[in-house]
């Protein structure tokens, strides 16, 4: 299928529920990841954004709907594990997804479950530490690492295994504000060199903002989707789904209820700087 | 209290008895052990003791260090050595004094006995201290491979024992963290009776189980996520190989066995 070196995950019409649920999770979703693309799922809690990241690598089988990852459909048990491989998850506590009692032997565990010969593992994981900057860490015990090291760890274990999509599963939640900076600029590196597709479950508006398309989940259904200056700028929508918009956007929009000519797509600080001084100038 | 606990004591180091292959340390020490057993008399302990004193020495360890270890041990061993002493049945009295009797059979059975269970305890010791867990693991695993055409679960084993060591000092740090948190609201660990005592570690333990409980799910889904599926067409990152060394060790040990054996044609 030529479509298959455009789109990483196909998601068309996918429902899930839950086997002691009476009510969907996941409704009626259609998503496209196109290569090299970086989506990040946004939603409240219980809005269906976690299921939905766990419908994409096979973790959880589709009740209606396929999704097909790389071209694989999830519903094939015969291509789980190439599934995987495809699509790796990082979870959200860095605690929980550690297997091993040393840097590099957890980084190994996804090749050697694969069957990957040793003298390739060798290889695959120093490449992949060091595209997460912890080739000083392989052979220390993960307990010792800090949060935002432990999650460049699940990540580089993911990397080795070199997959085309990156899947980050709230992966910054339980992580403090210089944790969530490292693991946020690994990823964005990740995808810019390596054009790794990424999709990053959050609700920091801050991260979200950096993606290339935004979805917005409610109630297991998508909710809003565009670029996040599209999404963004609908602040009382935004903010009738639970949610907030980031904060530049946030005072972009007080700013404009006072008054003040300003526009109303502003996302980063950078804009916002940029913007003031184009006002301050012409005044 | 819970900090105590120093399972799979590791004493990193570069040492040949480091750097043997750790199937050939493991069957060694078995090799060791069924020596120590045949040993019958003193001279016999001298031997032993020499041998364990020149393994410890090659192995870079400390003696003292090692005989430290057996401190843990001296209520078992002073109870086995009274317990043999009174009540192994034997022909010459060494003293009696009402119903008790001591027998020249019984005191060399406690010595003999106390002896045992100290060269057992040093000897195992030296495995865990030069070993890494992880090279002990993974020479369980294959050493009890075969094993696994009689269905038995070599790879679910060490697995178990690599995440169990993986997760005891992150169940450490909770126990810390639930204890303070517990102690924040009034929970008092330390005083009152033994039973009061037990009591109050209940609000410790259910929240470490419950939370115990999650993480060994969270780690299930992680595991699979990362395309785990038992321990068929595995490869692992580190082969073990059989060196020099192994032949070395395995010479010495022979050796000790020969000359145990022959001591005790010749004294015996």
């Amino acid at each position: 299928m030529a479509s298959n070196d455009v789109n990483r995950i196909v998601a068309s019409h996918l429902s899930y529920a839950y086997p002691e649920a009476d009510r969907n999770a996941v409704e009626d979703v259609s998503v496209r990841v196109k290569k090299g693309e970086f989506l990040a799922i946004l939603g409240h809690n219980g809005s269906g954004k976690s299921t939905l990241a766990k419908l994409f690598n096979a973790l959880y089988v589709p009740s209606a709907g396929t999704v097909w990852v790389c071209g694989l459909d999830t519903k094939d048990d015969a291509l789980v594990f190439d599934i995987r491989q495809h699509a790796g998850m990082v979870f959200q506590n860095p605690d929980n997804q550690i297997v091993a009692t040393v840097v590099e032997e957890d980084v190994a565990f996804g090749l050697e479950n694969n069957g990957v010969e040793p003298a390739q593992i060798r290889l695959r994981i120093d490449e992949a530490l060091a595209a997460v900057n912890m080739s000083d860490f392989a052979l220390k015990a993960p307990h010792l690492l800090s949060g935002g090291q432990k999650q460049r760890v699940a990540i580089a274990g993911v990397l080795a295994m070199k997959p085309d999509v990156i899947i980050l599963d709230e992966s910054t939640a339980m992580l403090d504000p210089s944790g969530r900076q490292e693991v946020m600029n690994t990823v964005h590196r990740l995808n810019r060199e390596e054009g790794i597709s990424v999709v990053i479950i959050t609700h920091y508006m801050g991260e979200a903002a950096t993606a290339d398309y935004v979805i917005v989940m409610d109630d297991g259904r998508v909710a809003m989707s565009g670029t996040p200056r599209e999404v963004f700028t609908q602040v009382a929508k935004v903010r009738a789904l639970g949610l907030d918009v980031p904060p530049m956007t946030d005072l972009a929009d007080m700013l404009r209820a006072d008054g003040i000519g300003i526009r109303a797509d502003v996302l980063t600080v950078d804009e916002m700087v940029e913007e003031v001084c184009r006002l301050s100038s012409r005044s | 209290m819970l900090n105590d606990i120093t399972l799979g004591q590791y004493f990193p180091g570069n040492s040949p008895i480091h750097r043997m292959d750790p199937r050939m340390k493991l069957i060694l020490t078995i090799v060791y052990i069924v020596g120590v057993f045949m040993v019958s008399n003193l001279p016999g302990y001298a031997i032993a003791l020499a041998f364990l004193y020149l393994v410890v020495r090659v192995s870079g360890i400390s003696f003292k260090y090692l005989v430290k270890g057996i401190k843990p041990l001296r209520f078992i061993l002073i109870f086995t050595f009274v317990l043999n002493l009174f009540f192994v049945e034997g022909e010459t009295v060494l003293l009696s004094l009402g119903f008790v009797r001591i027998t020249k059979e019984a005191l060399e059975n406690a010595v003999f006995f106390a002896l045992r269970l100290v060269f057992l305890v040093m000897g195992t010791s030296v495995l865990t201290l030069t070993t890494s867990p992880i090279r002990l693991t993974d020479g369980l695993e294959r050493l009890m491979k075969p094993l696994q055409r009689f269905h038995f679960p070599a790879h679910e084993l060490a697995m178990m024992m690599t995440i169990a060591l993986r997760f005891i000092p992150t169940l450490l740090e909770e126990t810390d963290k639930i204890k303070k948190a517990q102690m924040a609201r009034g929970a008092d660990f330390e005083s009152g009776n033994l039973i009061a005592r037990a009591k109050a570690m209940i609000p410790l333990l259910v929240p470490l189980f419950v939370s115990a409980f999650r993480r060994a799910n969270d780690l299930a889904m992680a595991m699979e996520a990362r395309c785990y599926r038992g321990g068929d067409h595995r490869t692992r990152l580190r082969e073990l190989k059989y060196t020099r060394l192994d032949l070395y060790g395995l010479l010495a040990t022979a050796a000790f066995i020969a000359v145990i054996i022959a001591e005790g044609k010749l004294l015996g």
